[in-house]
Order: structure tokens, then C-alpha cells, then sequence
């Protein structure tokens, strides 16, 4: 069990526990009217399924705040659909499986250090750094001639992830790429 | 450093208009011959509202409203003052409330809540002028208009058309301001202001009831552009039933957990000698909000509390 909150510890980010389950204030509005009470209304999203509902507190309501806590996991390797992990201060070992790990997949090399998101202990997310470095394994000479100003190609990393990228882009290279929109930086200096 | 430097730099506008609304006011209530008074900041014994909560500053606490105080001077003959007040009120941050804001206060000696609504309407066109060089403004997308007048509404009939419930009838506090929030407010005052009037006694504060009709208070609220901007009312002169509500606030206040403020005997004692009057509490802040086409009062004080 989290900390005990009121209804005006209420603001957008907060994260709180409802019939067992972490949810999170995406939405979060006070209104009061004339001469009467404060309303806390919230859009509140399940941590774990992403489903979403409105709910309004007033003053008075007591709630628990949801027992969250990031720890900083390597990435360590990949066998068959699990993903193993070292939690980096402790060193202790945790799989998850590849739904669990979601769009990250795409992003994870061995090494990668990302912020694992628990709830009661049980893993629920992770965060990515914003931008990771990944290899070009597979790439198709650009089309000769084709100049036109923004031309892209598409290239697979070495997640097996496929983005698009300029035509100048070739096998072996390193690009940044960005985690939250899953799109070409630049090219990183390979020396 | 810098960072506030653009912010506050970028507000320059905002600010400048601002400046201009509060001359327009003081212009407006000087002109009409009203007294422009101020009263204490910090007082022993605020006015116990159920859910309102001052702020403790060494033993007493900061104003909510200088009503009280406003009401001291009328029983001593003073016709009609005005006051461009801070207030305070703990706990109060959104999009429409800064637990530090300025509150506009008139009040009439001998006249009811009719003239304060004509008020309204004349202070709203005379900034409009004053700023705009029109009776026509846009807010958020939508177009105001100040030149056919208000709309007159019932809160009976807001509620019945909006909310599909008669709360004069059945009184549920609860659902009231839920519904008042999500259901009735958002659709007031487009184009034109919007007075919302006859409340129900259990939303009274310090309103007298209608004379031939006690189901309801004498109390309205001016919304424009869907935003509450006024609270005004007949105000309550019989000091016996007035303690009676103190007491009643007070009660509640108990109940909820909240502080017991002490009960403030000077303005139990001074309105024994005052005559019928009525005043009005307008939100400064959110009509800077209107005028400035802005969506939240962050964007219309220099310093908002997260900058503070």
C-alpha cells in the first residue's frame, strides 16, 4: 500500500491505487462553484491495460497512492520471446516476456540500461533513454538520381526494427533514433 | 533566469490590457460616485463559509473576501464603496482559481440585487469600450456580445433545460454542484452574459431569502463565455437569522474536519443597524482571462503560484 492521500494531493502524473490496480491522472481538473464544494475531477488511466474513466473526488475522499517504484535494469540478453534484465545496483535477474516488454523490443541492445517501472514489486513498464544508437544491418542503395529534398528509404536496424531514413544512409552504419516517435536523429560518427 | 525573463517578457501584452481593465474599473465606479475603500488584508474572524478555507497568518487570516468588512461600512452610512481586494483561499488551483486573486466588491445601500445586475452589465460594456473600442470580443473560438444586453435565467430553469432536475424541489447539494460544473456553467453567457439568479437557501451564504417567495435566496451569479465571474446577492440584514448561518457554516465546517474560525462579533453587532443593501464580489482575475482570450489565469498574472 502506498502513502494515504486527500483529494487535494490530486494533480496531473499522480499515480494512485484503485481496487488493487495503478492508474494515473492523465486529466486533471479543480472546479469549485459559487458557494459550493471543490471538485477534483481526473481522467484516470489503468497502468496496466490503458483503459481510461473519468472519476471526480471531492474533499475529504482518501485514497492510497499506487506502490510504484523505477529501478534502473540492464539489458542483458534475448532467448526465444523472454527478455532477461539485472537490476543494476542489486544485480538480481528478472525475465519478462516480449508483451511485456512492448514496443521496446524494438529499442533493446545488450548493454542498454532502461528504467523498469514496478507496481507491488511486479514489473509493468519501462522507459526507454530518449534517444538509443542502433546499427543498420540491412539497407538498399538509394535510387540513383532521385535528389527530390526529404526522399527516405527504409532500413532494418539491428532489433530488426525498420525506420525510414535519407537516401545516404548505408549498411553497417550507427543512427540515433528517438524512442518516443520511433524516427531517424542522425548518423553517429562511427570512430 | 532567462527562462522567466521571456515568460515575463511574453506577457507584456496581457499585462499592459490588464493595467488598462483596472483603470477602466476605477474610471467606471468613480464615475457612477462610488467611495473606493480598503480594508484589512489579515482579520481575526473571516466569514465561515462551508467550503472556503482561509489561510492562518500569525494567529488570524488572510482575507477571503472583504465582504464582512465592506458590510461595517454601509451600516455606518457609507452608500456605496468599492474595493479591488487580494484575497486568499487555501487550497484553491486550476484553471479558474490561484489561491491568491483579486476580488472587485461594489455595494448599494437601499436598492435590491435588480441595480447590481444592471451594474453588471454597464461595467462590462464600459471596459469592453474602454479596451476594445467595441460591445463585441471572442473568446476561445466563440464571439461575446455586449450590446443586446443579459440573459435572464432561473437556476430552476438552468437546471430543468440542462440538467433535467428541479434542485429548488429536491434538494441534493451534491449532485447540484456536480451537475453546476459538468452540465449548466460551460453553456452560460454565449454571446451575451448570462445571470443565473434565484439560488437555492441551502446555496444562500449571506443572502435573504425572497420576500413572497422563501424556497429561494436573493442571490445571482454572472457567467460569460461559460465562465463564472460574479457572485452578488441582496445581502442578509437580520443579524439574528445572519448568526444563525454562522452558526450553521460553522456546524458544517466542524463536521468536515475544517477550522472553526471565531465568530466575528463586530460584524454581528454593526449590522443590527443595516438598512436594505446589496453587493457584489466579481473575480478580476477571470475577466482579465476573458478579455485577454486566455485559457487559464496562469497566463493573466505576472506571477502564477508555480512561479511564484
Amino acid at each position: 500500500m502506498g502513502a494515504v492521500l486527500t483529494a487535494s494531493d490530486l494533480r496531473k502524473g499522480l499515480k494512485l491505487e484503485i481496487d488493487g490496480e495503478p492508474y494515473l491522472v492523465v486529466d486533471f481538473e479543480f472546479s469549485k462553484p459559487g458557494k459550493g464544494q471543490a471538485l477534483y475531477r481526473c481522467r484516470l488511466k489503468n497502468m496496466i491495460t490503458g483503459a481510461q474513466f473519468d472519476r471526480t473526488y471531492r474533499s475529504g475522499d482518501k485514497f492510497n497512492a499506487a506502490d510504484m517504484e523505477e529501478q534502473s535494469m540492464e539489458f542483458l540478453y534475448k532467448d526465444g520471446n523472454r527478455y532477461t534484465f539485472m537490476n543494476t545496483s542489486s544485480y538480481e535477474q528478472i525475465e519478462l516476456t516480449e508483451e511485456n516488454v512492448g514496443d521496446a523490443i524494438n529499442y533493446l541492445t545488450e548493454n542498454l540500461v532502461v528504467d523498469m517501472l514496478l507496481f507491488q514489486g511486479r514489473p509493468i513498464g519501462i522507459s526507454l533513454p530518449n534517444f538509443v544508437e542502433l546499427k543498420v544491418i540491412r539497407a538498399d542503395p538509394g535510387i540513383k538520381g532521385d535528389t527530390a529534398a526529404g526522399a527516405t528509404k527504409p532500413v532494418t536496424l539491428e532489433t530488426g526494427f525498420v525506420i525510414q531514413v535519407p537516401l545516404f544512409i548505408e549498411e553497417g552504419e550507427v543512427l540515433r533514433v528517438d524512442t518516443r516517435t520511433g524516427s531517424y536523429v542522425e548518423r553517429v560518427k562511427s570512430s | 533566469m532567462l527562462e522567466e525573463r521571456e515568460i515575463l517578457t511574453a506577457k507584456k501584452p496581457t499585462l499592459l490590457l490588464r493595467s488598462s481593465i483596472m483603470r477602466a474599473i476605477r474610471f467606471f465606479f468613480e464615475h457612477e460616485g462610488f467611495l473606493e475603500v480598503q480594508t484589512p488584508v489579515r482579520t481575526p474572524a473571516p466569514a465561515p463559509e462551508p467550503h472556503i478555507d482561509a489561510i492562518p497568518a500569525d494567529g488570524w487570516f488572510l482575507s477571503t473576501s472583504p465582504e464582512l468588512y465592506m458590510k461595517r461600512l454601509l451600516a455606518a452610512g457609507y452608500e456605496k464603496i468599492f474595493q479591488l481586494a487580494p484575497c486568499f483561499r487555501r487550497g484553491e488551483r486550476g484553471r479558474l482559481h490561484h489561491p491568491e486573486f483579486c476580488l472587485l466588491e461594489w455595494y448599494r445601500l437601499g436598492s435590491d440585487y435588480q441595480t447590481l445586475k444592471r451594474d453588471c452589465l454597464d461595467l462590462l460594456r464600459h471596459i469592453s469600450q474602454a479596451v476594445n473600442g467595441s460591445l463585441k470580443a471572442r473568446y476561445q473560438g466563440s464571439s461575446l456580445d455586449l450590446e443586446s444586453g443579459c440573459q435572464h435565467i432561473t437556476v430552476r430553469e438552468a437546471f430543468l433545460h440542462f440538467a433535467g432536475w428541479d434542485p429548488i424541489s429536491s434538494a441534493d447539494p451534491d449532485r447540484f454542484d456536480l451537475d453546476l460544473v459538468e452540465k449548466v456553467e460551460p453553456r452560460l453567457g454565449f454571446p451575451m452574459p448570462c445571470i443565473l439568479s434565484d439560488y437555492p437557501p441551502f446555496q444562500a451564504a449571506l443572502a435573504r431569502l425572497k420576500p413572497g417567495d422563501p424556497t429561494v435566496a436573493e442571490r445571482f451569479e454572472l457567467y460569460w463565455a461559460g465562465i463564472e465571474l460574479a457572485n452578488g446577492f441582496s445581502e442578509l440584514t437580520d443579524s439574528r437569522e445572519q448568526r444563525e448561518r454562522f452558526l450553521q457554516a460553522m456546524e458544517a465546517r466542524s463536521r468536515q474536519g475544517r477550522t472553526v474560525y471565531p465568530i466575528a462579533e463586530s460584524f454581528l453587532a454593526s449590522i443590527e443597524h443595516l438598512p436594505p443593501c446589496t453587493g457584489i464580489a466579481l473575480g478580476v482575475d477571470r475577466l482579465m482571462m476573458i478579455f485577454a482570450d486566455a485559457v487559464q489565469l496562469d497566463q493573466v498574472v505576472a506571477f502564477p503560484p508555480d512561479m511564484a
